[in-house]
């Protein structure tokens, strides 16, 4: 019943599917390792107790994303194999390397170091554990920097040479690891990394002032929250200009159905809202700011942008996905520089944890920082489409030689269990939530899911506890 | 452009080195898929929670060694992941779900309540059960032979489904078995080390069977593989693996009667070192057998090269660490989660 399906077709869905479901989780434990190591950073020097009981509820939540996280990037590593054999063949001398090194020098560091994090406490001093989580934290961003490496030499290849069959050989690794997208890609992942666990942070955060429920550790998860916000929202947008001009100068297909720009223009309108049509080739009930596109990408109210219509139909991303995509995530990124700016206001006003409007706008922004993740990636990884290396091997010539059939089936039980495995693991990180910072007068070595959220007393049920 | 090329065999050192980092695979996640099998079997909750603590701080490291063998296969041998992928397609993937059910109930159990947690506990067993049988059915497939033209795998969806790959697919969920079984000897005490001692004395009975079945089939399979085996003088050379699996056998047989707490894992580390080794010896020198060498699949000197620097460096620091995160968790997993997180 499988015969008619196209395997490249069903390949592009499932490494789409597997690859959004995994990017959340590192999205999040990125983020999350370093504030944990500021936490505990801040606990050893200040001894204040809120420190390590608001670390010892997020290292729960910290386990749960990331135990998630592995048992989904495993899938990953190997279906470049199973799902794009063809590719792997002829890109293997390139970025096997470079995945080589993402197991050596960050997978085994933080596979290794967790388990002292999380079960090390009676075992290490404060200090080794200290040492542990910064440990974990730099593993996070080393397996960032080879993931983003190998990404990016996807989007701007350097540093290689074409040998017989089409096979890919390095030339000179420097180039092909610091290749001309990944300073740009790494420093906007990270970045927006740190801004999800900021907004996840402080939406939990909100909700405890909210429902005035732990209250002094609702304002550490506040108060640390913005000033990341504060400070480094801004400084994305920055970033994600200079990747947008980085993508300009050797994506420039990407850029215009970024932009919704059909036909090559100087002084090109910058497009607020449309849609952009493949059929007429036009962006339809376009909203446009005048020059203002050519003044953001060429520095020049008369700078000239291509449109898509400068490449034949086959080169061309797909419009809409891009267009749109693209706009919910500097639509985020803009609700977040004005949080920020909030934030500012309010703690001048002394109203930082008390403004009961601003408790909701956290809480409602939330999950903003994954969904820009996802819009992000959406807009870079569609953007480069027909091409898997841009420029130098289509997306439909990289795929394995495997049936319909096989691709269709395990799409469909990826679908089936990671809603059903990663449904249980949101609801578990829920429960956390729910549950709250333990306080002084509770053990930490023994504390339970099963007692109701707001046990002070260290009366507690024999047996009913277990991590 | 570097390259070691001139003066190291990289294509044998990788050879080497992928070899060891599978080996390594199979021993270390071995053990804690083999708790996994045996988890239900267990007499009591609390010994289930025990033999779950045992190996909490380890798996995550332990499965680790699968991603080093998959990535350090596309680095070093692209064309070789390339070919064995896509003729694996199904059980590979069947592998990566089980892998995934039972990773996450390490987290999961211990958060779910009581009426919840058997979903995670037969999670853990029947992901554990399916990542083993589907490791074997690899082993299986892969011996038996890859269809192979050009640089692609030519072959059918179901090449890999024959009776032989499925006897191979439970020799190795007894195997990781008994790894587990040893394993929970030397870290239990009481109830649970008792059950484990006689688990593990059982499953070692059908490891020997296992043992002796692979070992007659591969000649009988393949002549070149008899001619290795059987012809003069390899013969004598080659005698001492088999002779040395069955002296393994008896002591760890004997070790599991006397009481020894220890020697047993250790031993059993060796009854798989000598049947890879053995496995390693047929297959000489294909890496997709009967088609591709290791040589025809080397990847470029100088990406082979690039990956050698950083592994010696690396290698000796990440076995240290890991090293010491055993030493760190050592002696007799507790009921309660001492030290929680």
């Amino acid at each position: 019943m499988f015969e008619n399906l196209d395997p490249t077709l069903l390949a592009r869905i499932q490494f789409a599917f597997t690859v959004s479901f995994h990017i959340i989780f590192p999205a999040f434990t990125i983020g999350l390792a370093s504030w944990l190591a500021v936490l505990e950073w801040r606990w050893l020097r200040t001894g204040k107790q809120v420190y390590a009981e608001v670390y010892k509820m997020w290292v729960k939540i910290f386990a749960v994303t990331f135990g998630m996280g592995v048992v989904s990037g495993v899938v990953l590593s190997f279906q470049f194999g199973t799902n794009w054999s063809v590719f792997s063949d002829a890109g293997g001398n390139i970025l096997g390397p470079l995945l080589g090194y993402e197991v050596l020098t960050a997978f085994f560091l933080e596979a290794s170091f967790l388990g002292v994090m999380l079960f090390g406490w009676n075992r290490v001093s404060p200090k080794m554990h200290f040492a542990a989580t910064l440990i974990v934290a730099l593993g996070t961003l080393t397996s960032a920097f080879w993931i983003l490496s190998a990404n990016s030499w996807m989007h701007t290849p350097a540093g290689f040479r074409v040998g017989a069959e089409g096979l890919l050989f390095p030339a000179n690794w420097l180039e092909i690891i610091f290749n001309p997208s990944f300073p740009y890609r790494f420093i906007h992942m990270v970045t927006a990394a740190y801004l999800t666990t900021a907004f996840t942070v402080a939406g939990i955060g909100s909700y405890y002032l909210w429902r005035n429920r732990h209250i002094q550790h609702a304002r550490v998860m506040v108060g640390m929250a913005m000033i990341m916000a504060i400070f480094v929202a801004p400084l994305q947008l920055l970033f994600g200009d200079m990747h947008g001009l980085n993508t300009f100068e050797y994506q420039p297909a990407k850029v215009a159905a970024m932009e919704g720009l059909w036909e090559t223009t100087t002084g090109a309108p910058l497009v607020l809202f449309g849609w952009p049509d493949g059929q007429t080739e036009t962006t339809k009930y376009a909203i446009e700011i005048p020059k203002l596109s050519s003044l953001i990408l060429t520095h020049s109210f008369d700078g000239e942008v291509k449109g898509l219509k400068a490449w034949p139909k086959e080169d061309r991303p797909p419009a809409a996905l891009v267009f749109w995509t693209f706009r919910i995530m500097v639509g985020l990124g803009v609700l977040m520089i004005v949080t920020g700016l909030a934030a500012i206001v309010l703690y001048l006003r002394k109203r930082l944890f008390d403004s009961r409007l601003f408790q909701l706008w956290c809480m409602a922004l939330t999950p903003a920082g994954f969904i820009a993740v996802l819009a992000g990636w959406f807009v870079t990884e569609v953007g480069r489409q027909p091409w898997i290396v841009q420029g130098l091997m289509r997306t439909q010539d990289a795929a394995s030689p495997v049936v319909g059939t096989s691709v269709a089936i395990s799409l469909a039980a990826f679908i089936v269990v990671y809603v059903f495995v990663f449904g249980a693991g949101s609801y578990y990180i829920l429960k956390l939530i729910g549950k709250g910072p333990e306080t002084e007068d509770e053990p930490y070595g023994a504390h339970g899911m099963k007692e109701p959220p707001l046990v002070t007393s260290g009366a507690r049920k024999k047996g009913g506890r277990h991590v | 452009m570097f390259s070691f090329e001139g003066f190291l065999d990289l294509p044998l050192i990788w050879y080497g080195l992928i070899g060891t980092a599978i080996f390594l695979y199979v021993l270390l996640d071995g053990f804690d898929l083999g708790v996994g099998i045996l988890f239900p079997f267990a007499p009591t909750d609390k010994c289930r929670d025990r033999m779950m603590n045992s190996v909490a701080p380890f798996w995550d490291g332990n499965e680790t060694w699968l991603v080093l063998g998959g990535g350090g296969l596309l680095a070093a041998f692209p064309l070789a992941y390339a070919v064995i992928m896509p003729a694996l397609y199904i059980p590979v993937i069947a592998m990566l779900l089980g892998l995934i059910f039972r990773g996450v109930a390490f987290e999961f159990r211990f958060k779910a309540e009581e009426n919840t947690r058997r979903i995670w506990d037969y999670s853990f067993h029947f992901g554990s059960l399916l990542a083993a049988f589907m490791q074997g059915v690899i082993v299986g497939a892969v011996v038996q032979g890859i269809e192979v033209s050009g640089r692609s795998f030519a072959g059918g969806t179901f090449d890999w489904l024959n009776a032989y790959s499925l006897m191979t697919g439970v020799a190795v969920i007894f195997g990781y078995a008994l790894l587990g079984g040893t394993w929970l000897v030397m870290k239990t005490e009481d109830e649970t080390q008792a059950w484990a001692r006689k688990t593990a004395a059982y499953t070692l009975w059908y490891q020997a069977i296992f043992l002796a079945v692979v070992s007659i089939s591969m000649p009988i399979m393949n002549a070149d593989i008899r001619e290795l085996w059987f012809s003069l003088p390899n013969f004598f050379f080659l005698a001492p693996i088999p002779i040395l699996s069955l002296i393994l056998l008896i002591i760890i047989w004997r070790d599991l009667h006397n009481g020894n707490e220890y020697r047993p894992f250790f031993l059993s580390f060796g009854l798989f070192f000598t049947g890879y080794i053995g496995l390693a010896i047929s297959l000489w020198p294909y890496i997709v057998p009967f088609e591709i060498t290791y040589t025809e699949a080397a990847a470029a000197p100088e990406s082979q090269s690039l990956l050698l620097v950083g592994t010696v460096i690396l290698l000796p620091v990440i076995l240290g660490y890991v090293a010491y995160c055993y030493y760190l968790f050592r002696g007799k997993a507790s009921h309660e989660h001492e030290g929680a997180y």
